[in-house]
């Protein structure tokens, strides 16, 4: 393989210029060959195509094809879109894989056992899609380098004046003497019109290249540098510190730990779910729907640790925020977003009994369990009182004679009361749950009569923060900008030499809009007195063809 | 020559370093949602929490000892399985420079005293409150223990039930030199 190619000139260009950067001479014979250049890249030569030898290049020459690029994009859009298909497990609100399985299973048939048992249901975490997503990051990336620069080059380097070969292949060309005037000035008048048509003009002796818009060439590679930037910002969710997203259920009256905000606690102090009080609409009714939600709000007040807290330290917390947490108006603080997401009604907090005999109906007082804080005696007077033995929260049933708790939420609770009074003055023993009464010794003549309950209402929070957001953002902007710079720019060039006997040799060429430039012409060629030009392309294909010659 | 060299090592270059954010973008997507985000070897988070008997325990105060760090529920029942088991074992490695240190996830002083006393358990039990050290910890199924080195790094991370003989070695394995 040769190093370089000399043109006629003297020239070197790099293997695989089509186009001598220097004149314009086509270099190749298929160049040389056709009525009308192609002008892509300006003609220079793209890296990958040039060199193939070691591994290494190889690998880079697979990342330049436009070829493997589209694969890539429609391989992605494929396994993008089915994922689409059911709903991703993220969605699925089923704690256990067991428990996905069948809910995929049960609502949509085998083939929703298929979808998860192959993974789709959690597609866009999977290994192969992100792989995927990184090789085409790659693809653009080597593709625009590759392109890129040597198109820079040679359109940074062009030179104004050009070979009569190059000038008589491009697309649009006009060629004889001035219909009328003094031919001496003409390439002044020309310099004239086209800076009044804001193109950039530079002269060489005879010579005259008329340019403008060159920057929406770059159109395609900020675009790029768009998505490229969009994908980095994708990737640094993943690292600490730059995304979280974590619920919490928080009950009113308690505080907690934020999760994935460290040193900050969180009190809920009201859940408040409103109501429209409206009577139920024709369309309500047909829909089965007898109230309509007007607000769901948690107000909540975030405190903060002190600086040289320990984790489990929460004495000693510094109120940073009172707010009310509803829809859409979350508690910002320091990046950190609160949404209000989810909510739980009427759990149980207190349980209220009066100490009662049982023949009488007399009551001796009352007792009131506070279920998040239990406390082991209930003193009613100095004679009588009730002592707590046991308390399960969510009362499942005995166990070797011992009641048991299927988790510390008060689902069902369940006590052991040791009833101590004048009459007995040994304590009476008796559990008591929901509905059911265990006396153990025999009949009591005292039993906990059940008055009355207290509720309160939990929330669920989202916490949430995303610090790629301005990165995704910046992103997007460049990469719409490219869009727009590609789409609604052109670069226009115009080529003019005058030769000794006076007359005009022109070729025009742009990347798209042909209009245009035709347009432009056609105003120089009035001012200037110009002869006509030609579009060496047939005029019906032209109409079909217009401008998509992006790159 | 020197130019194609100069080509091969940029390509290469670029070509790492892309791949690179590649894997390290599947590796660190794929290790995300695992419970453990606090890894072994990693420095244990420092905390402090009051136990029943009101005294508080700050695990830096712990340095130079081994720290079995035990959370649980009265609810979670391989906690009350191995519970007496811990017992045991705490009773042998005390003076050997082991603590044990049980950590409530937030149930009420009258439960958690209740189950202390019933199985009569020797070693302090503190309550997390908030959950702040759960958090930390990035606690998710009771029972979890984690084995802390008299360096204060998190040695070893254990979810589920353990027997006795297992209990036993890992007393054993992060006792003071």
């Amino acid at each position: 393989m040769m190093e370089k190619i000399i043109c006629v000139c003297k020239h070197e260009n790099p293997v695989g210029t089509k186009i001598c950067a220097n004149c314009g001479r086509p270099l190749t014979e298929e160049e040389q060959n056709s009525k009308v250049l192609d002008m892509k890249y300006d003609g220079s030569a793209i890296r990958s195509k040039t060199y193939n030898k070691s591994i290494v290049d190889k690998i880079w020459n697979f990342f330049s094809s436009v070829k493997v690029g589209v694969s890539l994009i429609i391989i992605t859009l494929v396994a993008a879109s089915i994922g689409t298909i059911f709903p991703q497990e993220f969605y699925v609100s089923a704690g256990t894989e067991l428990e996905r399985e069948l809910y995929y299973e049960k609502t949509y048939g085998s083939l929703g056992k298929l979808y998860y048992s192959l993974g789709l249901a959690d597609i866009y975490s999977s290994w192969w899609f992100q792989v995927l997503v990184g090789m085409l990051g790659i693809s653009i990336i080597v593709a625009s380098l590759d392109r890129g620069l040597p198109l820079y080059k040679s359109l940074k380097n062009q030179r104004v004046k050009r070979h009569e070969s190059f000038m008589k292949r491009q697309r649009v060309i006009a060629e004889g003497a001035i219909t009328e005037g003094d031919s001496a000035r003409t390439l002044d008048l020309i310099e004239d019109k086209m800076k009044n048509l804001k193109y950039k003009v530079r002269r060489e002796g005879n010579a005259l290249l008329a340019e403008r818009g060159r920057f929406a060439r770059s159109g395609p590679y900020i675009n790029h540098v768009g998505l490229i930037i969009f994908l980095l910002g994708v990737m640094f969710r993943l690292l600490p510190g730059f995304y979280v997203d974590e619920a919490m259920w928080i009950r009113e009256g308690e505080t907690r730990a934020v999760p994935g905000m460290d040193g900050y606690f969180l009190e809920n102090e009201k859940f408040i779910l409103e109501t429209y009080d409206n009577d139920p609409t024709e369309s309500q009714k047909q829909q089965g729907v007898n109230v309509v939600a007007k607000n769901y709000q948690t107000n909540v007040k975030l405190y903060k640790q002190s600086e040289d807290a320990v984790a489990g330290q929460s004495d000693n917390l510094e109120l940073v925020q009172d707010y009310s947490i509803r829809v859409n108006h979350p508690l910002q603080q320091e990046g950190y977003s609160f949404y209000q997401m989810d909510f739980r009604l009427n759990e149980l907090k207190e349980m209220r009994f009066s100490l009662t005999n049982k023949e009488t109906g007399e009551s001796l007082g009352p007792v009131n369990i506070d279920l998040t804080n239990p406390q082991k005696e209930y003193v009613i007077d100095d004679q009588t009182k009730v002592a707590l033995l046991g308390y399960y929260p969510d009362f499942s049933g005995f166990e070797n004679g011992e009641p048991q708790t299927k988790t510390p939420t008060p689902n069902n609770p369940a006590f052991i009361f040791k009833m101590i009074t004048p009459e007995k003055p040994d304590g009476e023993v008796s559990f008591v749950a929901i509905q059911q009464t265990i006396e153990p010794n025999g009949d009591n003549a005292y039993k906990m009569a059940f008055q009355g309950v207290e509720t309160r209402n939990m929330s669920g929070l989202t916490v949430h923060k995303d610090r790629t957001i301005p990165i995704l953002a910046i992103g997007g902007f460049i990469f719409l900008l490219g869009v727009a710079i590609g789409s609604y720019w052109s670069h226009r060039r115009v080529w003019v030499q005058q030769l000794d006997d006076g007359t005009i040799m022109l070729a025009a060429h742009t990347n798209k809009n042909w209009f245009t430039i035709k347009k432009d012409i056609d105003a120089v060629t009035e001012y200037a007195h110009l002869p006509k030009y030609v579009d060496q392309l047939d005029v019906e294909e032209q109409n079909e063809k217009e401008g998509d010659n992006t790159l | 020559m020197e130019k194609k060299k100069k080509r091969t090592i940029l390509r290469s270059v670029i070509l790492v370093v892309l791949v690179a954010a590649i894997v390290y973008t599947v590796y660190s997507s794929a290790t995300k949602d695992k419970v453990e985000v606090l890894k072994e070897g990693a420095e244990a988070p420092n905390f402090e929490l009051v136990d029943l008997n009101g005294e508080t325990h700050r695990l830096s105060d712990y340095e130079g000892q081994g720290v079995f760090l035990n959370f649980w529920g009265t609810w979670c029942e391989p906690c009350k399985k191995e519970m007496p088991a811990m017992d045991r074992q705490y009773a042998t490695y005390k003076d050997q420079g082991v603590h044990v240190l049980a950590v409530n996830i937030a149930q009420s002083d009258f439960e958690v005293q209740n189950f202390v006393d019933t199985y009569g358990l020797s070693f302090p039990v503190v309550i997390d409150k908030t959950k702040s050290v759960m958090t930390a910890y990035n606690i998710n199924p009771l029972p979890t223990t984690m084995l802390i080195s008299p360096e204060g790094k998190v040695e070893k991370i254990i979810t589920g039930e353990m027997t006795e003989k297992q209990i036993a070695s890992f007393m054993e394995s992060i006792k003071p030199e």
